[in-house]
Formats: structure tokens, sequence, C-alpha cells
């Protein structure tokens, strides 16, 4: 399938993939959309590009993680064509909106000839370029579920230079109500054989204020969920340094920004 | 067909397919037959003979390859001939016109923003898309921009001059 | 009184002349390689091995004949039965066309397949089914030369081990004195890690051999045409006079254009067999895995100081990795090129210098991006070695520096490696370059920003390099000296044809040669059109690399041009009636001395060349020129490069860039800028990202650019730019040349600033590339990163 290429058609010209049919959905009227709903759910259609996502306002204000991922992805022309959706599909281990859908407990919504079905994102990938979906199915559109508290975080990613796949990414997204944190999601990119839920030092914030210390547990907690590998990128342990510098950096902007805003 | 004759070179094959695509290049239609998997850029350089734009990696990285798809700026070696059917293309040779060159094109001139050209074409027509969207931009949102295109020679510095010299024109400023 | 014309209005010296060759690439009409077609063009690719070093037991083409528009498919046993699977390299030594025996790296050459269009010749490619036995690879020096290691060039007959050559300069004696009477030695280990030129277009070639005219016209991406015609000569067995090979615009070089590459050897071959053009273009990942590569040697040094300052000597010794094949384009009476022009800038009375080559299981190479024949190497030595001694010796940067700088009246300078600087104005550019980082006031923020746990550091690097290479006595590639030339023809109507020796890749020779032109004659530089690369009709030259050609080939039109004047002076005493002892010469007129008012033009004496000659006097204006440099041009340069480390995740970012630069006098300032910042961007690709290695089994990373990195407008800093003149006082117009000095000199000065702001960790040295990890390693576990980024490993 064939939407922004701009993972697959690489692929196919280094020879790594040669399917026989490709189907491409790029004409198909109306998926390029990303939307608000009333509840506050967020829906990006199949065909809403990266650069459509970095230059949304609607983003800035409502999503941070998605917003600060946004520019983040590949480069200029890259997100002109590729999609979220897109990415999703693909399933490359070091994709990075992997991580921020899963921190935000987003879906996929798949059509086929039997109808439509939901697939939380942390089930959706099933092995390195390898996902949920039947052979006749597609992914129409990926669904942030309306938050109750009010939206932060951010993403950041360690990379040598525009363009190249994260050494390391952290999503953090959390809602905060009141001073308290009602709902935590931490997901790392680059540090396992597949997008790291960091389950532990999410939970460990919920139901909590923001203190340096539950922010410091967190990145500790975050740094040992991260499976990496020593590579010419750099060793385990730096990158599980680097894990947790980030997840506090990124908690530390949370106490920040909402000390401004009060 | 060229005007009088076309020579078949080889048995013709039923398993090699072949799609007609019609679609405007620097404001001319045109028609093509192609195979599904001949690149964008394969189709402009080889096939139409426009040879401004170049390709210079094979991972959809250096941005020598870049077009502008429907006014927006695009890797072509990483697009498929078949995905521009009933699209617009602007190449490099539909960034001026046979009097007169675009501010960009001048831009680059008087700022020395090429050495070896190479680069040049995708630069100029991701710095057209910017200039497009945004006409008064800074430095750091052109070297943003153009984070795409990657150039060996000139470092950049000259690249980011000529772009500001010919935003500033476009936006009918004294020039240079 | 007639008006004298204004050289910076005609274009002559010191004039920014914008670009005659942008006219054509700002419209999209260059003239690049995969931009020529002709007629009945056939397509070439290549299979190239997947492993390091391997046994080849068959090779099975059947399946790859079988794909329609498949006009030829080679392997090296087939070249082999027409002597051409081996041919010489420029370092006289042999490299593989198509492998037979092995294959000696990843990435090798080991069939070609010619076809209609270039899909079904990657097609048919993937049809070829090559059955290889693997062998243990070696990817180090000290891999090739340890115990037990397999032999990699079991082809040569007298190859019993994988040394290439051990050399040695300088005086043995006189440095061991030296370092016995120091009073503090200062040590230094570095890797210089392996990196490629890779400019934006690869490499390529079409061959197109006339059968009826027994004509072999080849498009090549060349550096350095006449060379290859020679070699084409030698390896095809083809006469010299029949063999044309034309240069064309060429998307960057960097010295990646220069060797002769297999590939270009199977398109002739091809176009010989098939009677039609055969056209190759690489891709990128042929091109990063197997084209010339640059640096990957090891430097060890030591240097013998006093206590106040000054140096007393330096023993170097270098450990090169060589690839597969000795292919390095060099003067050949120096194996590792101009490695012992380090420390030229510094007065010091004795050094040592030895130095092995070895081969490896890697491509071949060695000697290539801007690296004026791996003086990179040594001035990155030299002023990481200057850093560390100051720092050993608890002396400032630049005082250290100052102690020791070969002073302006000290020149002509013998180098303890026995070069001959010629001048210089060393502590001038030092001042200006301080000055404008603002040194002192830097040192203090730094000290200001420690309190607040924030890390700047400040990097120095001062060098003098030797360009123009270079003089007959010394200087020649497979014996062949290393002049230049021009030739020029003044038509008429006083428009002129320049012709030189050279191939510009974008340093703008099409606009500079002409201001030299402008400049001796008078004539607007836009008058003069300059051409090159085509062997049919340029003066044999030795090509464009190593920053030679303002030293040589510009130096061969000023000549050219002076021994035009000369003859243009005659016509001018024959139209004004006068003796030639009674004519002056002032910007594009001679007039008569007495009667300043007589006179007339240059373009006068043109048409008169054709249509008033004196009696006796052969018509025409033109003539040539062969340079053959007296001596190496030595420009200085002082980069200053400011810096913050952030101690949580080793990122450093550039705060400055600083950069002076004394390359004597500049024929057209806005070219030689913009040499400058591409030449500083380079060095900061190589000290912050960019680098090739490999693992354990010679699997190479670094083939491609999602693994190559190369910084976009996004990373690169910005640069001021700061100019100092010292004329050349042996070149026709003062110029020494600049193309590669930023990429020469900058890598130091980023190196020096992040091991600046690491000074307090004890840590001393950091390979290249500074990655954040490496950094933050240095940082933690206050030691030093050496050798390059492991590829993989299971830790962790």
């Amino acid at each position: 399938m064939l939407a922004g290429g701009q993972s697959l058609i690489p692929l196919l010209k280094l020879r790594f993939a040669s399917p026989e049919l490709l189907v491409d959905i790029n004409n198909i009227p109306d998926l390029d959309y990303v939307v608000v709903d009333p509840d506050g759910a967020i829906r990006v259609g199949a065909l809403c590009r990266h650069a459509d996502l970095e230059r949304s306002t609607l983003l800035t204000a409502t999503q941070p993680t998605m917003a600060a991922a946004a520019p983040l992805i590949a480069d200029p022309l890259v997100r002109n064509r590729g999609t979220l959706v897109g990415s999703l599909c693909h399933a490359d281990p070091q994709g990075d909106w992997a991580s921020v859908v899963t921190a935000l407990g987003g879906h996929v919504v798949a059509q086929g000839p039997e109808g439509r079905r939901t697939i939380p994102v942390s089930e959706f990938v099933t092995g390195p370029f390898d996902t949920a979906l039947a052979t006749e199915e597609m992914v129409v559109e990926a669904v942030i579920p309306a938050p109750k508290g009010a939206p932060a975080g951010g993403y950041l990613k360690l990379e040598r230079r525009v363009g190249d796949f994260a050494t390391v990414g952290v999503a953090v997204a959390v809602e905060v109500a009141a001073t308290k944190i009602t709902r935590a999601g931490i997901a790392l990119t680059g540090v396992g054989g597949a997008t790291i839920e960091a389950v532990d030092a999410a939970q460990a914030l919920v139901g909590e204020p923001l203190t340096a210390d539950r922010i410091e547990h967190a990145g500790e907690l975050a740094a040992q969920a991260a499976q990496p590998r020593t590579d010419h990128r750099g060793s385990a342990a730096f990158k599980r340094h680097i894990v947790r510098t980030f997840v506090v950096r990124l908690l530390d902007r949370v106490v920040d920004s909402r000390e401004m805003a009060a | 067909m060229t005007s009088l004759f076309e020579e078949i070179t080889s048995e013709p094959t039923d398993d090699v397919p072949v799609r007609r695509i019609t679609l405007t290049v620097n404001g001319e239609r045109r028609a093509a037959d192609v195979e599904p998997r001949l690149l964008l850029a394969h189709l402009l350089r080889q096939g139409f003979r426009l040879t401004g734009t170049h390709t210079g990696c094979d991972t959809t990285n250096c941005g020598a390859c870049t077009v502008l798809f429907d006014g927006s700026a695009v890797k072509s070696c990483t697009m498929l001939a078949v995905q521009a059917d009933g699209h617009e293309i602007t190449t490099v040779e539909g960034l001026g016109t046979a009097s007169e060159l675009h501010a960009i094109q001048e831009g680059f001139k008087d700022a020395h923003g090429l050495q070896c050209g190479f680069c040049t074409p995708g630069m100029m027509l991701a710095a057209k898309a910017l200039l497009d969207e945004n006409p008064d931009p800074s430095e750091d949102e052109i070297r943003w921009a153009l984070s795409g295109n990657l150039c060996r020679c000139t470092g950049y510095q000259n690249i980011v001059k000529s772009v500001l010299w010919a935003a500033e024109k476009l936006r009918g400023g004294a020039e240079g | 009184m007639a008006q004298a014309l204004d050289e910076i209005k005609i274009g002559g010296l010191g004039a920014s002349r914008r670009r005659v060759e942008d006219n054509r690439f700002i419209r999209g009409k260059g003239n690049y390689i995969d931009d020529i077609v002709l007629p009945g063009m056939l397509h070439m690719e290549i299979l190239r091995s997947p492993l390091a070093h391997a046994r080849i037991n068959s090779i099975d083409i059947s399946k790859a004949w079988d794909i329609p528009g498949v006009r030829l498919v080679l392997t090296g046993e087939m070249m082999a039965s027409r002597n051409l699977a081996w041919m010489p390299t420029l370092s006289y030594d042999t490299q593989a066309v198509l492998a037979t025996d092995k294959v000696r790296f990843q990435g090798q050459e080991v069939a070609c397949v010619i076809a209609d269009d270039p899909y079904i010749a990657k097609d048919a490619c993937e049809a070829i089914v090559v059955d290889y036995e693997p062998l243990p690879a070696i990817v180090s020096p000290q891999q090739a030369v340890a115990e037990g290691a397999p032999l990699i060039r079991d082809d040569k007959e007298n190859q019993h081990d994988n040394v290439v050559y051990d050399w040695e300069v300088g005086d043995k004696e006189g440095t061991d004195r030296a370092f016995a009477a120091a009073d503090v030695i200062s040590e230094l280990e570095l890797h210089y890690p392996r990196s490629h030129p890779s400019p934006l277009e690869c490499c390529g070639s079409i061959a197109d051999f006339n059968r009826a005219t027994s004509k072999l016209t080849v498009y090549m991406t060349t550096q350095a045409p006449h060379i290859i015609r020679a070699a084409v000569a030698l390896v095809a067995e083809l006469p010299e006079q029949m063999i044309r090979i034309i240069s064309p615009d060429l998307g960057g070089g960097f010295g990646n254009k220069v060797p002769v590459y297999p590939g270009y050897v199977m398109s002739i071959l091809a176009s010989i067999l098939l009677e039609r053009p055969v056209k190759w273009i690489e891709d990128r990942t042929g091109n990063l895995i197997s084209t010339g590569f640059a640096r990957d040697i090891y430097l060890r040094g030591e240097m013998a100081l006093r206590q106040d300052g000054k140096i007393l000597g330096v023993r170097m010794r270098t450990d090169a990795d060589h690839g597969a094949f000795f292919s390095d384009a060099q003067p050949s009476k120096f194996k590792i090129g101009l490695m012992h022009s380090a420390f030229s800038c510094y007065d010091i009375p004795a050094a040592h210098l030895t130095a092995r080559g070895t081969y490896t299981n890697k491509a071949p190479g060695g000697v290539a991006y801007r690296c004026s024949f791996r003086v990179t190497e040594a001035m990155f030595f030299q002023e990481r070695m200057v850093q560390a001694a100051a720092d050993d010796l608890g002396i400032d940067q630049a005082e250290f520096r100052r102690i020791n700088f070969v002073r302006d009246d000290d020149f002509p300078h013998r180098t303890p490696f026995g070069f001959l600087t010629d001048s210089g104005q060393y502590g001038k550019c030092l001042d200006v370059g301080l000055e404008a980082v603002g040194y002192q006031d830097f040192l203090r923020q730094k000290e200001e920003a420690k309190r607040e746990g924030r890390l700047l550091g400040i990097g120095i690097s001062t060098m003098t390099e030797p360009l123009g290479a270079g003089n007959s006595r010394e200087y020649d590639i497979l014996g062949i000296k290393m002049f230049d030339s021009a030739e020029l023809r003044v038509h008429m109507t006083g428009k002129a044809l320049l012709r030189t020796g050279a191939k510009t890749q974008g340093q703008g020779h099409e606009t500079t040669w002409a201001q030299i032109v402008a400049h001796e004659l008078g004539i607007p530089a836009e008058d003069v059109t300059v051409e090159e690369g085509d062997t049919d009709t340029a003066p044999f030259g030795m090509g464009t690399y190593a920053s030679r050609s303002t030293p040589v080939a510009g130096a061969a039109v000023a000549m050219v041009s002076r021994k035009v004047r000369a003859k243009a002076r005659k016509l001018a005493a024959h139209l004004l009636e006068v003796s030639e002892d009674d004519i002056e010469w002032e910007l594009g007129r001679f007039y008569v001395r007495s009667a300043p008012d007589r006179g007339v033009t240059i373009q006068e004496c043109a048409m008169a060349a054709y249509s008033n000659m004196p009696d006796g006097m052969e018509p025409g204006l033109e003539n040539n020129a062969y340079y053959d440099p007296p001596n190496l041009t030595w420009p200085f340069a002082c980069y200053i490069a400011t810096v913050e480390v952030d101690p949580e995740t080793g990122v450093w970012d550039v705060l400055n860039v600083v950069a002076v630069d004394d390359c004597g006098v500049r024929i057209n300032p806005m070219i030689v800028e913009g040499q400058i910042m591409g030449g500083l961007t380079e060095a900061y690709a190589m000290s912050s990202m960019q680098f090739i290695t490999f693992d354990a089994d010679g699997n190479c990373v670094g083939s491609n650019y999602m693994d190559y990195l190369l910084p976009t407008a996004w990373e690169t800093p910005g640069f001021e730019l700061h100019e100092v003149v010292t004329p050349c006082p042996h070149h026709p117009i003062g110029a020494k040349g600049i193309g590669e000095c930023a990429t020469v000199g900058g890598p130091a000065a980023f190196v020096n600033a992040v091991m600046d702001a690491l000074r307090d960790t004890g840590a001393r040295n950091i390979d290249m590339p500074l990655l954040p990890d490496r950094v933050y390693e240095a940082l933690t576990e206050r030691h030093d990163v050496s050798g390059a980024p492991p590829v993989r490993s299971d830790d962790g």
C-alpha cells in the first residue's frame, strides 16, 4: 500500500521489497484530515502528511507531544509526503510516531471487507515491519483518545543530524488536573527491537504531583525499561542515560509550563 | 511514436506492465507511457530530458532530486512516475522564463550560493516552496526549510544569503 | 589623457566577479555526465561483492543473459582473457578491475551487465549467482601485521605480508638528541577515521568507441583528464592520440574523481566489444563503498619541550590503512604524501617521521577529500599535539603557538623535514583571529560558565600547508612531472579563448582564470571564454586536486598572458610607429612614453595581428605556457572555534567560528570565501558526525547517506571570515591557493574546542567523530576515547 511512500519506495529502490502489486491510495478523497472531535479526541486521517501536523496550530494548542514530534520526523521534504498512519503501518522499529501514539494511548482504525475495527497501537505492531493488519485491511485513521485532564508533555530525539534515525527518542504524554498527574504515558524510540512502552515509569507518576524526586524516579524506571544495544550510535549505558535525561527534561518542562500558566 | 517510427528492439513481452500518464510539467501538458516502477526523477530526466533535476544518493537523503509537486517540495527519486498522473510538477527549468530569471536564481548567482551546481536546482526549488509560504523567513527558518537538501561545496552560509536576497527582491525591496 | 581602465570594473584581480558557470547551473542546464545521451547508448551496472574477503568458487551469469534487453555480461574471467582483469594504479600497484580469484573488500566489483536501460541492467545483476567461500577479514593496520594474519595480496608475486611500504624522513639522531635534552615530553595517539569525499554527484563514464575511425571517446568524471588519457592508453593498449577524454561539468570532486576506477575500464571494454556507447553511472552505495576514501590513519606523536615553551623536536609515527590496493594519486617520491609538512609553521630544529602502510580488506584509497596529499592528516595531528603540549606545559594555547611560530623575518625557512617556506605573517593572523573571537573575554566567560555547571571551550588551529605540487625536481605521479599549462588565443576583435590543463569541479575556473587574463592584458574578463577538460583541445595538465590549480595552472595563465602581451607590444610599436623601447603599458593599452595620449588598445593590437603585421612577424596573437613551479606555495590559516558542551548528553553546539586566511593575492574574494566556508563545513562534518567504519567481518558502516552523515544547513554553523595578505614571492601574481586550507586546518579547531571544554576531566583526546556518546564517555569516565565507533556488541 502506497501512501507517502517515503519508507516504502526506498525499500523498493534498494530491492529489499519486491511486491507484485502496489496499491496507491493517494487519490482517495477526504483522508487528509487532522481534526479534533467535540470530546477532544484527535483523529488523523491516513493521508494526513507529517508536514500538515507540523503546521497544525490545532495540534500545538491541544497536543504538545504530537506537536513536538512532528517537526522531528525525517526532513522537510520527506514530511511533505510521508504520513503518520503510513509510519505506523510501516512499523519500523525506529519510527518516532509509534512512540508518540503509544505514549498517548492511541489506536488505529482498520477498515476491510468485514467492516471497521479498532486496534490499540500497543497491539498493532507485531514485529519489525509487521502489523496486525489482515491482507485486505487498510488503516484509515489514527486516533488519540480524548484527554480528561490538560495535555502536557513533549518529544525529545537525540539524532546526529536532521533526517537521522533516533539514537534515542522519548515521548512523554501526561494529563494534568489540579496539581496532579491523572494520566501518563512514556514510550521510547531506538532503544529496543520495537517501541518500548515504559509502563512502570508512567504509572509511577499517576495520582501525584510532579516533584523532583518523582521525576527522577520516573526517569530511572524508564531507563530500566529500555533495552538498548551498544552500536556505532553509542553504548547501551549511554542510551539508557539519555532515556533518563530526556524523561526528566520533559517532565521538568511540564512543571515549568504549568507554573508559567499559573 | 516519434514522428515517423518507433523501432521494436526486442520481442514485446506481455508481462511488462505499461501505464499511460498525463501530467503538467512546468506549465506544459505532457503524456507518457511508463512502467509503474519508473521513478519520477527518471521520467523527468531520461523521459522528458529535463536534466536539471539530479540524483545524488539511493536512500532519499540528499534532496538533489527535489521538484515541486502541486507546489509542495518533494524528492522526485522517492515517488513513482505514475503518482504524478494528473498532477503539476515544477522543475528548475520551470523556475524562470526564457527571458527572465526567477529572483531565487538571481539570488543564488549574486550571493555565490552555488559552486559545483549539483545541489542547486533542488535547493532553489525547496527555497521557492519556503518563500511561497513564508515571504519573510529568518535565517533559522531558511536553514530549517533546507535541511532536507545536502550541499557539499558551499557550507550553506551563502545559500542562506541567496534566499534572503531573493526574499527581499520578491517582497519588492531593493536588490542585494 | 585617455582614462585608465578600472581593474575591478573589467573583472581583474580582486574583483568579486559573479560566476560565468552559474548561468547554466541556475537554469538546470549543466552538462553533467548523467545528462549526456549519445545515440544507441547502453547502460552498465556493476555487481558488487557482499563479502570483504572471500574466494570466488564460481560465477553463474546464465540467468542474467536470459533477461530481455541485456546486451553483455562481463566477469573477471572474461576480462582476464583480454588481459584487463587487473590494471595499474597511480601508485605503482595493481588493482582488480573485476575480481578473478578472490574478492578483497566488501563492494568490490565482481561482474557487470550492459543493457538497454539501467533498470534492466540492475535486474540482470540480481540474477547473477556467485558462490563465495568466506575468508577471515582484516580491518585494521594492526590486524594486518599481526601474527598469522591472512595474506590479502596473494596475487602479487613478491608480496609475503600485508605491508605496502615502510618509509621514513627527517633526522633521527638529531631528534633523539632533542628528546634527550627535553624538560617535558608530550605524547599523543590519534586515529583519523576513514572518511569519504562524497561529492554530491557520483562517478561515471560514457565510453564511445568508433570502429570506423578507431577513436575512443570517453566522457568521464575526472579531475585529471590527461592523466586518464595516458592511463587508458597504457591499460587498453590504444594509441594515445586516438583517445579523447572529455570531463564535462562535475558535481564536485574533492579528490574522489582522480583515480582510475574499474567501472571506467569496464565501460571502455564494453564499448569496444559492442561498438556502441556504454554509460556507467555508479550509485551512492558504489561510490561510498568502493571509490577512493580518505584518511583512516593512526598517528602517534611525541614532542620534546623546553620548560619555557620552546619545541625542541618532534617524532611522528603513522600507520596508514590503504585498503586492498595501493591506488593513491600522490607524488611518487612520498609514500605517505606530504605528511612531513606537519609543523612547518613552527621553528623546530629536529624532527623524524616513520610511516608504514598496510593492506586491509577495505576499498582502496587514502589520499583524497581535500587533503593536499595527506596534509589534512598532518595538520590535524600537528594542532592536536600542539594543544596537548601547551596543556602539558601549562602555557596558554595562543602564547605557546606564538613562542614557536616562524617569525616574519625568518623567511625563507627550511623545515626539519626539508621543505622551504617562503612567506607569511603568522603572528598577525593569530592576532586577527584572537581579536575577532574575543579571546580574553571568552576565557572569562568560560570560567563564569563553569561556576554554573556549563561547559564552554575554545579551540585554535594554526597551520601553513604546502600547495601547488609541484616542482619537477621532486614531484611526479607515475613519473609524469607535475607542471600545468595554459593556452591563450586572442581573436581579431580582441576577444579571447583560454584553455588550461586544470579541471574545475566547482572552484569557478571559468570565472577566475579570465580574471588573470584581464589583469595581465586588460581584456575584460567577460571577453575571455575559459575551457577545460577535453584532452583533444586542452594543453597537457595534471588536473585539479590538492589545491594545485591557482599555484600552477593559474601561474601558467599569467605566463601565457605575458607572452601574448610581449607580442602585442611589438604590434603596438608597429601601429604607433615607434620603437618598442618607447612603449609603455598600462592596463589594456600601450602608449608612447613621450606622448601618452598616443596609444593603442590591446583590442587594436589583436586586430593588427590579423590585418596589419610588421614585416617578418608571424600573424595571429596566441601562445601557450607550461609552468613548472619553482617551489610549493604556503598559505597560512588560523581557525578558532568556540563551543558549548551539554554535560548531560555530550551534545556540543558551535558558538562561533572565526577563520583568518592568508592565501596571498586573492583573484576573486567571493570565490575564495566560498572555498573557505565549504572547507570549514567539511571540517565540522568530520569532527562531529562523518565517518566510515567496519565490523570485524569487514562489513562497511557508512556506505550510504543514512550511515555516512553529511551535515545539513541546520547543523552547520555560520562562519566569520577574515583576510591577511602576504603575497607569494615566486608566483607570478602572488597567489597561493586556498581550496583545501579550511578542510586541512579546520577539524583541529573543533576538536580542540571540545577538548578544551572537557579540560577538567583529564581526558586529552577523543578521536573523531566527536559524537555525543563519545563526548559523554570522556566527560563522565574521565578518560580518552580512542578509535572508531564500534559497530556492534552484545553487551547492554
